[in-house]
């Protein structure tokens, strides 16, 4: 009994520097930044670290929704993340996110102006946008009709013909979308009929969609296990890559806009390295490895006129402007009507 | 003795405070959170959400319960078989059987996906020996798959356990006073290996009526599970974060579980033998 209770003690003391020292990694600063899974070009971080000698420590999310449940339960300590639009100003309304020294941005002078005084942060205080897109119908050319994508509309996610082969977002913010601009409302709406409504036509859908996927989507598409899903533009680039066939439009009833844009959480200590992250990745070499590499489109009005025409004259991901126009932009939804679209969809997702 | 008293406590020590941080103070968080609401006041409301998921904890409970008896009738033979074997070759097998664990539980999930899928693997296969293939992705089956695969080792290392330890004479003997195979089996073997298979049955239940992860990425998100909604509630994945709700359906499946454990236990005391289990 004795001896085990001494090497216990022997183990735990051969242990505590170990503790100790996993607090501190030298002196250089880490910065912690919080993305999107798959959404930096690759040695973007590394080349941070070499010209600053700030370490970055890099995880990603895979929603707007489990990013927000993360920083808000305070398990984590972010200093950059990069959520959308809608979750850019509900963080704001609740106080999460600091005011932005533009002063060690400089690069922000680069960001389009289309792209700034936008409905979630009207005053640009809190965000830089990193980058841009909208949400496309894509279908694989080789086994849906010509004569079903004529029309370019949403119905096509409900097309009997296709039952069993169609994905379908899964998250409610996209599939509500899609579903109330399908029946000619706002993605936005606060009606709650209207919402009701679009929960029908999701419950109607049900029956023909093979799976509720996101990331999933790229596997799926690409090797023909499903031939039509929704997603996001720039993601379709990189399908395409692994399957010719795969073709995609932005459906006339209208498609959700989405900006992604760099912030500060207002817990940060190192703000002034942060904001030089942010300002790293805005510069001109930086965005436009950025635009090849994602295939999302840049704001970034400098790298945008040095990317390849083959890439900017790419329709849907940088679609003209009457296009554009007939797109909307997420706007954070009132309390009720975010409690509504969350039981509307445990409703679907559970019969 | 005084001193052995003294030594037992130093060494119990760091197990006492790793249980009551990890063990103790979580529990007795999803208590407090399933009893208050938004604003930290006692309430009972949040109890009322277990008869909105009625329905998805009994499809839950269903697929667990199909999932657990496969996996025993399947563990069985196998557990049996392998403790026949010289001790060298025993290790090589308990080795094989673990092999898959070495491999992340999501990889080895997503492996099945592609499996199954239309143009899986499966699929290719059938359809190059002129069959049309069958449909199994996306469906309650395919979620049964792959609890069964992923929980199998859990039900075959506990019944191996037991069954390595029952003297070879117990059944020898029991064949020098007549009885048969079916007999020796039914009346020794079985009875014996009661421990080994409650707690296979607890390892394999707990886990698999829990799961989230692989309803979401088998059943393709159509087969929802209590577990999903659990996820859903405290990750906000359907744009609401609510712990309190979140904790109470947790604290309803903790206590289900419990309640079937002790009725476990309760049979295995009746089979006589406490050797062995897991349960508690």
């Amino acid at each position: 009994m004795k001896k085990r209770a001494l090497s216990a003690v022997l183990s735990i003391l051969v242990l505590l520097p170990v503790i100790a020292m996993s607090g501190c990694g030298g002196n250089s600063v880490v910065l912690n930044v919080y993305n999107w899974g798959e959404y930096i070009a690759s040695g973007v971080t590394d080349q941070f670290e070499k010209e600053t000698g700030i370490k970055v420590n890099y995880t990603t999310y895979d929603s707007n929704e489990s990013l927000y449940s993360k920083i808000s339960s305070g398990a984590a300590s972010y200093d950059v993340i990069i959520p959308s639009d809608y979750m850019i100003s509900r963080m704001i309304e609740e106080g999460m996110l600091a005011e932005l020294d533009f002063g060690n941005i400089p690069n922000y002078d680069m960001i389009g102006d289309k792209y700034k005084s936008l409905e979630y942060d009207p005053e640009n205080k809190y965000s830089v946008p990193y980058t841009w897109g909208n949400t496309v119908i894509i279908y694989n050319s080789a086994k849906v009709d010509a004569a079903d994508v004529a029309e370019q509309s949403i119905n096509l996610l409900w097309n009997e013909k296709y039952s069993g082969q169609i994905l379908m977002f899964d998250n409610p913010r996209d599939a509500f979308g899609l579903a109330l601009k399908k029946l000619g409302f706002s993605m936005n709406s606060t009606n709650q009929a209207e919402w009701e409504a679009a929960a029908e036509e999701l419950k109607r859908q049900k029956p023909l969609v093979q799976a509720y996927v996101m990331d999933q989507i790229f596997d799926k598409m690409s090797s023909g296990e499903a031939l039509i899903a929704p997603y996001y533009a720039g993601d379709v680039l990189a399908m395409q890559e692994n399957n010719p066939d795969i073709k995609c439009y932005i459906p006339k009833e209208g498609a959700n806009m989405f900006v992604d844009a760099m912030c500060v959480l207002k817990t940060s200590t190192k703000k002034a390295e942060a904001e030089k992250f942010i300002n790293f990745m805005c510069s001109t070499e930086i965005a436009l490895k950025t635009a090849e590499e994602l295939g999302y489109a840049t704001p970034q009005t400098e790298a945008k006129a040095l990317l390849d025409p083959s890439i900017t004259s790419v329709s849907f991901i940088y679609p003209p402007d009457e296009v554009l126009a007939n797109t909307e932009v997420f706007f954070k939804l009132p309390a009720e009507i975010n409690k509504l679209q969350s039981d509307l969809w445990t409703e679907i997702k559970k019969d | 003795m005084n001193k052995n008293g003294f030594g037992k406590k130093l060494v119990t020590a760091p197990y006492t405070l790793w249980m009551v941080i990890f063990v103790v103070v979580p529990i007795a968080l999803v208590i407090y959170y399933a009893f208050t609401d938004a604003d930290g006041g006692f309430t009972f409301e949040n109890m009322t959400y277990i008869f909105e998921y009625g329905k998805t904890f009994l499809v839950s409970i269903e697929l667990a319960l199909i999932s657990t008896a496969i996996c025993l009738v399947m563990a069985y033979p196998v557990a049996y078989g392998i403790s026949r074997f010289e001790a060298r070759r025993q290790q090589t097998m308990i080795m094989l059987v673990m092999l898959p664990m070495w491999m992340n539980f999501l990889i080895r999930t997503y492996a099945w996906m592609t499996i199954l899928e239309g143009n899986g693997l499966i699929n290719r296969a059938l359809r190059y020996f002129g069959s049309d293939g069958f449909g199994m992705i996306n469906t309650e089956g395919a979620v049964v798959l792959g609890m069964v695969y992923n929980f199998l080792p859990y039900m075959i290392l506990p019944i191996y356990t037991v069954l390595t330890k029952i003297d070879v004479s117990t059944i020898e003997a029991a064949k020098d006073l007549g009885a048969g195979r079916r007999n020796v089996f039914r009346r020794v073997l079985l009875p014996m290996s009661v421990p080994g298979i409650i707690s296979g049955i607890t390892m394999v239940f707990v886990p698999a009526v829990s799961t989230f992860v692989i309803s979401k990425l088998l059943g393709g998100g159509k087969t929802f599970l209590i577990g999903d909604i659990i996820e859903n509630y405290f990750l906000g994945n359907t744009g609401m974060i609510n712990y309190n709700i979140g904790a109470s359906l947790s604290l309803v499946l903790m206590v289900l579980i419990l309640i079937s454990m002790t009725v476990m236990n309760h049979f295995d005391k009746d089979a006589g033998e406490g050797e062995g289990v897991l349960v508690g």
